[in-house]
């Protein structure tokens, strides 16, 4: 079953020139797709698109099948769509931290008696337990973003959309998000989209795809979209910088082949280092 | 100006029963003429000494209701708190804030959503008019404006009538920081001026701070996750951690603390993990962790 499809899916905000336009795009029940594209791509409107924030001016979108365009559907839509957005803080309804988690579950339905067991996991899945009392407001850039996540799992959709969600967080922080996430989508078959600039997150992806001006313009394995790369920069997407060192190196006349993987390349280099010694 | 901070603490919500320590005691110099990172975990109190700079936070003796605890007999005195950004000193309560504001320029986390303005030109002379002690002509708006946004990247004539909301994510940032340097002050201080921007985005950025560092305000602070950023681009960084500071070191010596830097959940650069996974396979590369010179001294050892 098709989870999310988009078809032929043109978008303007009516400034004259197309957000999106003629987009083919699915992605299957329990896939996890990572999308990548330069700022102003379309991305974060394709996902406002996918639960009904935005109405397609062309073509179709619909969520298990239904079509987000009749209003009869948009509950069972947000039900099963949940989006974390780029800012947390436009994301914040709540003065209490647990109140503002238990606001989107009570929204779709989730009977009284679950709420409280629904907040714990979502907390403990963000790192956040500790603050479940605290004020939104009062809290650091980066524990805003997990308590916007944490109100999304909270929800427990069918599909979980992250628009750029980890841009604020620290390493640890964004390790741990990507594990729940990861976790989600292989043990309970949560289908995740995960919008992302950061390369690591996308090789976690079952699959990847590359957005340019409003339209796909690449699809793949996000291993080899990132070999792809002197098609990524005609995209404005630079070569992760691991891929720049292997070119120069190579450039340089070491022999090691490309890798996003740094065991990997370290390995080489060592090989033709003990090679030059013998 | 040389920034001082000594014995500086904070504390959020200081008599209610959620007080918050962001900072504990710390001591802290940037140099006139760095281009200085801060790093540590989230809620490590990043923002909050950032916002001491420019005296959006005040210390606590700087307020007019402060009133220092009284000593127990054979209690010492706490150590006096120094807080100095040049000339201004922020713990004295007769200081000038607002001539500090336009000295110490502040780009937030995710400036472009504070643009509101209908146009490029009228959201970049706001912060300018809000600055200047007395008024300013059209003339010397326009010629102060034209120049933010050209030290920036972006055209003046091309932009000044476009509304600030159709404009790309880059660009909307890059006006966000026009906002703040065309009063030209002299430390510019950014909260992850890179963060959600695409890969040529961040280059593009990091690119225009270090033309801004050279040619327009003479000390620049980034807080940063992203350590290759710190590596490439930093004199100095700080490393915060539960509201202290660890390290102040310069990116060639900060980054041989990896393992001390994993265990305080932060990432290192690239270039340090190779160097890391290289050094388990007995191969040393001595570099400063900037990717140029990790390429050059593993080529060298190639030759
Ligand atoms: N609310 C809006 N009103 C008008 N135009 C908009 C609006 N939001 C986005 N746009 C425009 O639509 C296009 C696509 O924007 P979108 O936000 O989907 O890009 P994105 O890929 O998410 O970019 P980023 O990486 O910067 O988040 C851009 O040209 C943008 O300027
Ligand atoms: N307005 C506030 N009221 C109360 N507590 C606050 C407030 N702002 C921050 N804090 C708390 O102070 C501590 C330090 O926060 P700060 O914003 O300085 O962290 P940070 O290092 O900038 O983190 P991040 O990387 O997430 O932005 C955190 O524990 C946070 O919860
Ligand atoms: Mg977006
Ligand atoms: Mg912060």
């Amino acid at each position: 079953m098709k989870a999310i499809e988009f078809k032929n899916v043109s978008f303007s905000y009516g400034s004259g020139t197309f957000a999106l336009k003629n987009i083919d795009f699915a992605v299957e029940e329990g896939e996890f797709v990572a999308v990548l594209g330069h700022n102003g791509s379309g991305k974060s409107t394709l996902a406002r698109l996918s639960n009904g924030l935005l109405e397609a001016d062309g073509g179709e979108v619909c969520v298990f099948g239904l079509p987000v365009s009749e209003r009869k559907n948009l509950f069972e839509i947000r039900k099963n769509v949940g989006i974390v957005f780029q800012n947390p803080d436009n994301q914040m309804v709540a003065s209490i931290v647990e109140d503002d988690i238990a606001f989107g579950a009570e929204n779709i339905g989730v009977p009284r008696e679950e709420i409280g067991e629904r907040i714990s996991f979502a907390l403990g899945a963000v790192g956040m337990e500790e603050y479940r009392h605290a004020t939104p407001t009062r809290l650091s850039g980066g524990q805003k973003q997990r308590i916007a996540i944490a109100g999304v799992l909270a929800i427990r959709p069918k599909v979980m959309i992250l628009d750029e969600s980890t841009a604020m967080l620290d390493p640890r922080g964004r390790r741990e998000v990507m594990q729940v996430v990861s976790r989600l989508n292989k043990e309970e078959g949560m289908t995740v989209v995960l919008i992302t600039h950061f390369m690591e997150e996308a090789l976690m992806a079952d699959r990847a795809v590359v957005m340019n001006r409003g339209a796909i313009v690449m699809e793949g394995a996000p291993a080899e979209i990132f070999e792809r790369h002197e098609e990524l920069e005609t995209y404005n997407l630079a070569l992760p910088r691991i891929g720049y060192i292997c070119n120069r190196l190579r450039e340089g006349g070491m022999a090691v082949e490309d890798t996003l993987d740094v065991n990997k390349l370290a390995e080489e280099i060592a090989q033709c280092v003990s090679k030059r010694n013998i | 100006m040389r920034i001082k901070a000594e014995h500086l603490s904070y504390v959020y919500n200081a008599s209610s029963p959620f007080a918050t320590h962001a900072l504990n005691d710390i001591s802290l110099t940037i140099e006139e003429g760095e281009f200085f990172g801060i790093l540590g975990h989230t809620g490590s109190g990043k923002s909050t000494f950032v916002q001491h700079l420019n005296g959006l936070l005040r210390v606590p003796s700087s307020l007019k209701k402060y009133k220092p605890k009284k000593l127990k007999k054979g209690e010492t005195p706490p150590p006096p708190t120094v807080l100095q950004v040049g000339a201004f000193d922020l713990t004295d309560k007769k200081t000038d804030f607002r001539e500090l504001r336009s000295r110490v320029g502040m780009v937030f986390q995710y400036p472009e959503y504070q643009l509101f303005a209908e146009t490029v030109a009228q959201d970049v002379a706001f912060g300018l008019k809000n600055f200047s002690k007395e008024k300013l002509t059209d003339e010397a708006v326009e010629k102060a404006v034209r120049a933010a946004l050209e030290v920036v990247g972006l055209s003046y004539d091309e932009l000044k009538d476009t509304s600030p909301f159709d404009l790309s994510g880059g660009q909307k940032r890059r006006v966000a920081i026009a906002g703040v340097i065309v009063t030209r002050p002299d430390v510019l201080v950014l909260d992850e001026p890179a963060a959600g921007l695409d890969p040529l985005g961040k280059r593009e950025i990091m690119q225009l701070l270090h033309r801004l560092h050279e040619e327009w305000c003479k000390t620049v602070v980034i807080v940063s996750h992203d350590m290759d950023e710190i590596a490439e681009n930093c004199t100095r960084a700080a490393v915060f951690s539960e509201g202290t500071v660890k390290f102040v070191l310069p990116p060639s010596e900060l980054f041989r603390h990896s393992e001390e830097l994993i265990a305080l959940g932060l990432d290192i650069p690239l270039t340090a993990k190779l160097c890391l996974a290289l050094e388990k396979r007995g191969v040393t590369v001595d570099c400063d962790f900037t990717t140029e010179d990790f390429i050059r001294r593993t080529l060298a050892l190639n030759a």
